[in-house]
């Protein structure tokens, strides 16, 4: 990778002075100050909560400091609107991108530099020129006229970077770009954000994946609890010291599941199971007290066979069976009568009740089995499981009457496992158990997750983030093109691997 | 599908609703030769305008993702009110003067409903059902309840203007004046929504309210003009309606406000918003009117009319919700293909 001249030599682009901002009594920024220069990646680092969504959310004019200011090119702009910092040429690429899916390609790349101009008439005509320069200079396959919504994700993303790209950005902020994407997509990403390096663009890069954010970064700024703790060279940090530097103590990631495979009895056992489309002859055997990793591509099939499992999508061939017991899954009842729990992917929507409280979700899911003789709710035998829960899974809120909307995704994400941990389930999959989770917070439910599958669950992890599959599993099922490609055992799980396997 | 069909089919669907309406008017007129004649369709196009003029408002809010179901209040407490004034003595007003003073009132309601909507964040539909109560209730208790039966001349000289007369006697075909001003409003409208950064704005309003806000769109300002936009309009319906009944009745038009969301969704606007445009609107709403038509003319019973309406309504709505599904199928099997090939 080639390094443009040192950034320190050169005047900053963007200055964040001092930024104060409480919400009702919190505060979730205290004095956070840093510089950008041209031409740099500072990664932006920091738990779930730690304030640098508030600080994005400033810096693009979304929400405004209590104090402090933000200087773009020694201007000061003590409050400023997000017309403003698209004007002075800051742009943010959200987690969400924040397109819209009503709008073409086009319209969607040209509309916010036509707002931020204060333009008052429009002409789609005009606008395509500008769109297609972009979408050339950065030699992307993108149609320009099809409808935000049709896209899939990884285009989504490419139309949310043109768009910060069409009106001469000069501060680009990336948060979160890369949980949904690939592997090979999140390298192309990167050769990207290195083209806008050499034109001097200056990024701010936030994620929760430490090895990427050091790979891609030449600074990193590390944030707790809305304080500022470290800004040092990536060189001089590895993903262990970020960790520390986050969390302010040590974060252990390392394999810590036993070499040796597991001999309990089979709990689930899957064979020659298909639907077409989606997956072809798929069998695989899950002992109790075994952590299963499956991983792939996106679209490989790994997301449908977990939800054939859960009677989502019931599958056309083969037979599961629980226990020894063959069962039928086709619906959700089925799934859950035979003792198997699923944890989805997009755990906001599918997962969890927002405005309800910690306790009602928790038990959300196992009401039948809290209930007394005369089919009314058992209040005493609630209270117990949600206590043992709340405090086994070490959730941290005020007490169990808080709103899950108010917890942190860590937080909330504990919460869903409670609440299929109530249902005491015979097989626990969890697809993505610790996306967007803090890497504190996912130390702590992957070790929960290990911890329940030693009382005898079988646990099924889907994820494809490597190292977490590494951390928690015993054996890591890779699917490719909707088939079993490759079982990795013991001394053949590693980061590598698992990355090599999945991309063949 | 190839490009040119799309382009016909529209992003909306309107090029399915034109060929639905012209299969319609063909139908009715091998049915009943009758139907084929100039009178029936200068008849129905009186009959679009004041359901036109409400609908273009109500397009207007549905695109930006919200519902006004307070459109039928306004247009009666704007148009009685300014039949009321006009009429008396003491204020003699044209026909400018009283259009002038009816969008004044349309506006000011209109703004009450913006304001409470942009400033607490309330959901349109409660707000706009509440003040349509709130409307209804002020017009009959300090406006007044009573049945006005003749206007004001200046405003009943134009409830005879014909544009146009074709023929005479029993084939008499007469088109309404006030076709005019619905037809302006409908290509003004367009333009506004096509190739205005405000009209661009209710777009992206519409498809995302946190996107449009973080692109620095002004979004309160944006939603208190669309309901005071809508004000206007729906007020301009109202004096339309009571200059071609030649009467004012305060007890009118409130309650009518759903065939007119029907039009609208009809004409291919999303309900969550984001969606829509003028001319599926216009078909809509000419749609609605040639069904209410054409079963009186082939004996249907006019209770069967709404009946009718409502069909059409979920099954072409089923049509469009299952297009989107299929092609939405249609994304993740290219998903899947583009990876095969990229493995």
């Amino acid at each position: 990778m080639t390094t443009p001249p040192s950034p320190r030599e050169s005047v900053p682009v963007l200055q964040v002075r001092d930024i104060v901002k409480t919400y009702g009594g919190v505060t979730a920024l205290n004095g956070v100050s840093l510089d950008l220069f041209p031409g740099e990646v500072l990664c932006l680092a920091g738990e779930n909560g730690c304030g640098k969504s508030t600080l994005i959310k400033i810096i693009s004019g979304v929400e405004k400091p209590d104090s402090g200011e933000i200087i773009v090119d020694g201007v000061a702009h003590p409050a400023m609107q997000p017309a403003d910092a698209i004007k002075s040429g800051i742009q943010v690429i959200y987690q969400d991108f924040s397109l819209f899916p009503n709008l073409t390609v086009a319209e969607n790349i040209v509309l916010t530099s036509a707002v931020a101009d204060r333009r008052r008439l429009y002409s789609p005509a005009g606008s395509r020129p500008a769109a297609q320069a972009i979408v050339d200079e950065l030699g992307l396959d993108l149609d320009l006229d099809a409808d935000v919504d049709s896209l899939s994700v990884a285009d989504k993303q490419l139309t949310a970077i043109c768009r910060a790209l069409v009106s001469d950005a000069r501060v680009i902020v990336m948060d979160e770009p890369t949980t949904a994407l690939t592997h090979t997509e999140v390298e192309r990403l990167f050769a990207l954000v290195q083209r806008l390096r050499d034109r001097g663009v200056a990024l701010v890069f936030v994620s929760h994946k430490l090895d990427e954010v050091l790979q891609v970064s030449q600074r990193v700024t590390v944030l707790r609890s809305g304080r500022h703790v470290i800004t040092a060279d990536a060189a001089t940090l590895d993903p262990r010291s970020v960790a520390r530097h986050m969390t302010g103590r040590d974060v252990d990631d390392s394999r810590s599941v036993g070499l040796v495979p597991v001999e309990g009895p089979p709990v689930l056992e899957v064979v020659d199971l298909s639907l077409t489309g989606a997956y072809e002859g798929i069998s695989f055997t899950l002992r109790r007290g075994e952590v299963l990793g499956v991983t792939g591509l996106l679209g490989s099939g790994r997301t449908e066979i977990a939800e054939s499992l859960f009677g989502v999508l019931p599958a056309e061939r083969g037979t599961v069976r629980v226990d020894g017991q063959e069962v039928r899954l086709h619906t959700i009842r089925d799934a859950v009568r035979a003792g198997i729990g699923y944890v989805p992917e997009d755990r906001l929507s599918q997962g969890l009740f927002m405005d309800r409280s910690i306790a009602d979700n928790m038990i959300a899911g196992s009401l039948d089995a809290h209930r007394t003789r005369w089919r009314t709710v058992d209040r005493a035998g609630t209270r117990t499981t949600i206590r043992g829960l709340f405090d086994r899974l070490r959730i941290k809120a005020p007490n169990v009457a808080a709103p899950v909307r108010s917890l942190s995704g860590g937080n909330a994400q504990r919460v869903v496992l409670a609440k299929w941990l109530a249902t005491k389930p015979k097989v626990l999959m969890l697809n993505g158990p610790t996306v967007g989770v803090d890497v504190g917070s996912k130390e702590e439910i992957l070790a929960i997750l290990r911890a329940e599958a030693a009382a005898g669950m079988g646990v099924i992890v889907i994820s494809d983030d490597a190292p977490e599959l590494v951390a928690s599993c015993h054996r890591v099922l890779v699917i490719r093109q909707g088939r079993l490609a490759h079982t990795l055992e013991g001394e053949g799980i590693s980061v590598d691997t698992i990355r090599e396997r999945v991309a063949a | 599908m190839s490009g040119g069909l799309a382009r016909f089919r529209g992003r909306n669907n309107e090029g399915v609703l034109a060929v639905v309406l012209l299969l319609l008017v063909v139908g009715m007129s091998v049915a009943n030769p009758a139907f084929f004649s100039l009178s029936t369709g200068f008849s129905i196009l009186r009959g679009s305008i004041v359901p036109l003029v409400f609908a273009l408002g109500v397009l207007l809010v549905i695109i930006s993702g919200g519902i006004d179901v307070s459109f039928a209040a306004i247009a009666v407490f704007a148009a009685y009110t300014t039949v009321k004034v006009a009429g008396s003595t003491a204020l003699p007003l044209g026909v400018l003067g009283a259009f002038g003073l009816a969008l004044v009132i349309g506006a000011l309601l209109g703004l009450v409903n913006g304001l409470v909507i942009a400033r607490f964040r309330l959901p349109t539909l409660i707000v706009t059902l509440g003040t349509q109560g709130i409307f209804k209730g002020v017009l009959l208790t300090y406006v007044g309840a009573r049945f006005i039966a003749d206007l004001p001349d200046s405003m009943a000289g134009l409830s005879t203007t014909n544009l146009l007369t074709i023929g005479s006697g029993q084939g008499r075909a007469q088109l309404h004046v006030l076709v005019l001003p619905a037809i302006a409003l409908a290509v003004l409208l367009a333009w506004m929504l096509r190739r205005t950064m405000f009209g661009r704005s209710i777009y992206a309003i519409g498809g995302d309210q946190e996107a449009a806000r973080r692109a620095g769109i002004r979004v309160m300002r944006t939603q208190v003009w669309v309901f005071a936009l809508v004000g206007m309009m729906a007020a301009a319906g109202g004096m339309f309606h009571m200059i071609m009944g030649r009467s004012a009745n305060p007890q009118d038009l409130v309650g009518g406000e759903l065939d007119i969301i029907a039009a609208v969704v009809l004409g291919g606007a999303s309900i969550f918003g984001g969606r829509g445009s003028v001319l599926g609107t216009v078909l809509g709403v000419l749609l609605v009117q040639v069904i209410n038509n054409s079963l009186i003319l082939v004996g249907v019973p006019s209770a069967w009319q709404r009946t009718a309406v409502g069909v059409l309504l979920i099954v072409g709505v089923g049509v469009q919700a299952l297009a989107a599904r299929r092609s939405a199928r249609k994304v993740h099997a290219n998903v899947i293909d583009q990876q095969e090939v990229a493995a």
